[in-house]
């Protein structure tokens, strides 16, 4: 497949698409003349025709979720319905403005309140704010309130926050931006968290202990409860990363582990499309303790009328997080994803995202696939480790992520969590069907046996892609993402 | 199979440390360090003048695969960093006992003590390898 051009490099001097340019122009009088630009700003000039085969021919190179099948672990890629695409597109939501009048923006608002109310539900908690844009800025929230909180009981000697070597690494990434040192705790041979290193890690600089249940190791923490009581014990609160909360949902809540905060991402476990990086909705849910510090601002009602609770009514509030209220469009999707299922919808979320995670680890293990903590039930998502294959034939868990690519599948997850070497991490998510899962493994097998007969033949992967294999360390090491207009010969510009 | 040479001290965490007839050390990563790393593409270096106690966090390696914080083997003061990683991080692949030093220390009890020697640290490498 041909490269496409950027759109610049379609551009013709004078080529316009006139049936969109706007019918009148702005009146520029009244504006400052100084602050008027002088020249025309660089854009580029094409027919509609151009621009729409431009970005149709854009579209076609994706490899997405509406495409190809994406068992992108820790990522949760499932599939977006489009019903709830179609309702949050109503022109009432659409043409809403932000700076609205409330009186005018009521039905808005309740769906705002109803999904505040749902997400307690799920979660257990007391209190929610949808204002988090992304899951990092809803662990910064949630963080910010452990801050807030013990700064207003004048505990000012809590400085570290302890995070488990599986974690996420925005985890210790958010406890750094909040101003606190990170302390690591180590995992047992079992995936679960080593107790005795976190008896000795807890003490009275403790502020708190960021965990994700399941965690990144595609286990679920048993000893929860005690880490809840070693944690506690010491003064410090629990804080609930929801990347892996599409394995629970409906089944467990994280307030009954003896959680305080939680973010979830609406993007992943909500089903609202994400990847590129964004958008996203990181909600934060809090226990009473922590209500006070919520970010605004909050849905709240009065006298049956819906309102937004602000600084006004919540001065320990640790403050605004985005210009409005979040992500309006990424939580209306998310509304109406769990308005569709109800409670027994969300309970069949977690039961086929935990069965088709232990399907397809079953069949590759059946395959003679190394998979990490064997003695381990999956939750939603389990990790390969190809250590032996990769020693024996030279093949790599990378070059297995691009020989996938020319069988029609999305790479898993790679090398991460870090503790596994060479490993895929496999998030198949409830919407695959046996036979998607059945297909992956099949594709699996046959790149290994071709790792044994023929590695180089792996390795050149991928050839049926519109870019082959990438130099993703020079990439890294000489990032450079500007065009450049080519001279023309004539030296016109 | 990777390289661990006899003439200084290694850490579990993939550290090696060289003491040097000045009474200074230097400090780098092994080389099955960066093996498991890959093609490092950045590394943050401690500023000169700081002192860390013993398993701080004193650097990080940056691969396309992971971020990786780097212990300091002794405790000590940073009398100089390799500069030349700022610009050619892949030293540390190419030359991880030579060219792909990360900073050199003065130790601060004189001594360096409770490190594994060449062949300690083979053995740990061979166990998890």
């Amino acid at each position: 497949m041909n490269r496409e051009p950027v759109v610049f490099e379609h551009s013709r001097p004078g080529r316009r698409a006139p049936s969109h340019a706007p019918a009148h122009c702005a009146d520029t009088a009244s504006l400052p003349q100084e602050l008027l630009r002088r020249s025309p700003p660089l854009l580029p000039e094409v027919s509609e025709l151009d621009a729409v085969r431009h970005f149709t021919r854009l579209s076609q190179l994706n490899f997405s979720i509406d495409t190809h099948f994406y068992p992108l672990g820790s990522c949760t890629m499932k599939y977006n319905p489009r019903a709830a695409n179609s309702l949050a597109m109503l022109p009432g939501f659409l043409a809403r403005h932000p700076l609205g009048a409330v009186g005018h923006g009521q039905g808005f608002l309740e769906c705002l309140f109803e999904l505040q109310e749902m997400l307690k539900a799920v979660t257990g908690m007391q209190g929610v704010s949808l204002t988090p844009m992304a899951g990092a800025q809803g662990e910064f929230a949630g963080v910010a309130m452990i801050r807030a909180y013990h700064a207003a009981r004048g505990d000012h000697a809590r400085r570290v926050i302890i995070v488990p070597d599986a974690a996420h690494g925005t985890n210790p990434a958010t406890a750094t931006m909040c101003g606190y040192d990170v302390r690591e705790v180590p995992t047992g041979p079992c995936g679960d968290i080593d107790l005795d290193a976190l008896r000795q890690a807890v003490g009275p600089d403790t502020a708190g202990i960021m965990l994700t249940n399941p965690s990144t190791l595609g286990v679920f923490e048993r000893r929860i409860a005690e880490v809840a009581g070693i944690v506690h014990a010491a003064g410090g609160l629990l804080y609930y990363d929801g990347a892996n909360m599409n394995a629970i949902l409906g089944r467990a809540r994280p307030a009954t582990m003896g959680f305080d905060v939680v973010h979830l991402n609406l993007h992943k476990t909500f089903s609202t499309p994400h990847g590129g990086g964004g958008p996203g909705a990181g909600i934060v849910a809090v226990n009473q303790r922590l209500d006070p510090f919520l970010p605004v601002p909050i849905v709240g009602e009065r006298d049956g009328r819906y309102v937004w609770l602000t600084e006004r009514e919540r001065p320990q509030s640790i403050g605004r997080l985005s210009a409005f209220m979040g992500n309006a469009g990424v939580l209306l999707r998310a509304y109406v994803y769990m308005r569709m299922l109800g409670a027994p919808g969300m309970r069949r979320v977690a039961d086929y995202a935990v069965l088709n995670a232990n399907y397809l680890m079953t069949k590759l293990r059946q395959a003679g696939f190394d998979v990490a903590y064997p003695e381990r039930r999956a939750s939603h998502e389990f990790i390969v480790s190809l250590k032996a294959i990769a020693r024996d034939t030279g093949v790599t868990a990378m070059d297995f992520a691009k020989a996938l690519l020319d069988r029609g599948y999305h790479a898993p997850t790679t090398y991460f969590p870090l503790l596994v070497p060479e490993c895929l991490l496999i998030e198949p998510t409830e919407t695959e069907s046996c036979e998607v899962l059945d297909g992956f493994a099949a594709a699996l097998v046959a790149i290994r046996d071709q790792a044994r007969s023929d590695p180089a033949a792996v390795k050149a992967a991928p050839l049926t892609t519109p870019v082959r294999r990438l130099d993703d360390v020079r990439a890294a090491r000489d990032l450079d993402l500007t065009w450049q207009r080519r001279k023309s010969p004539a030296g016109a510009s | 199979m990777s390289k661990v040479p006899g003439d200084r001290k290694y850490t579990k965490d993939h550290e090696w440390v060289r003491s040097e007839a000045d009474g200074t050390a230097v400090v780098g990563i092994t080389d099955h360090a960066q093996q498991q790393l890959g093609e490092l593409v950045f590394v943050e270096l401690p500023e000169t003048g700081r002192s860390f106690g013993s398993g701080e966090n004193c650097a990080v390696v940056e691969s396309v695969k992971a971020a990786s914080d780097v212990y300091a083997p002794v405790a000590g003061t940073v009398m100089a960093v390799n500069e030349a990683l700022g610009s050619e991080p892949g030293l540390v692949n190419t030359d991880p006992y030579g060219a792909g030093w990360l900073f050199r220390v003065q130790p601060d009890s004189g001594a360096v003590a409770g490190l594994l020697d060449a062949a300690a640290y083979q053995r740990l490498v061979d166990g998890a390898g």
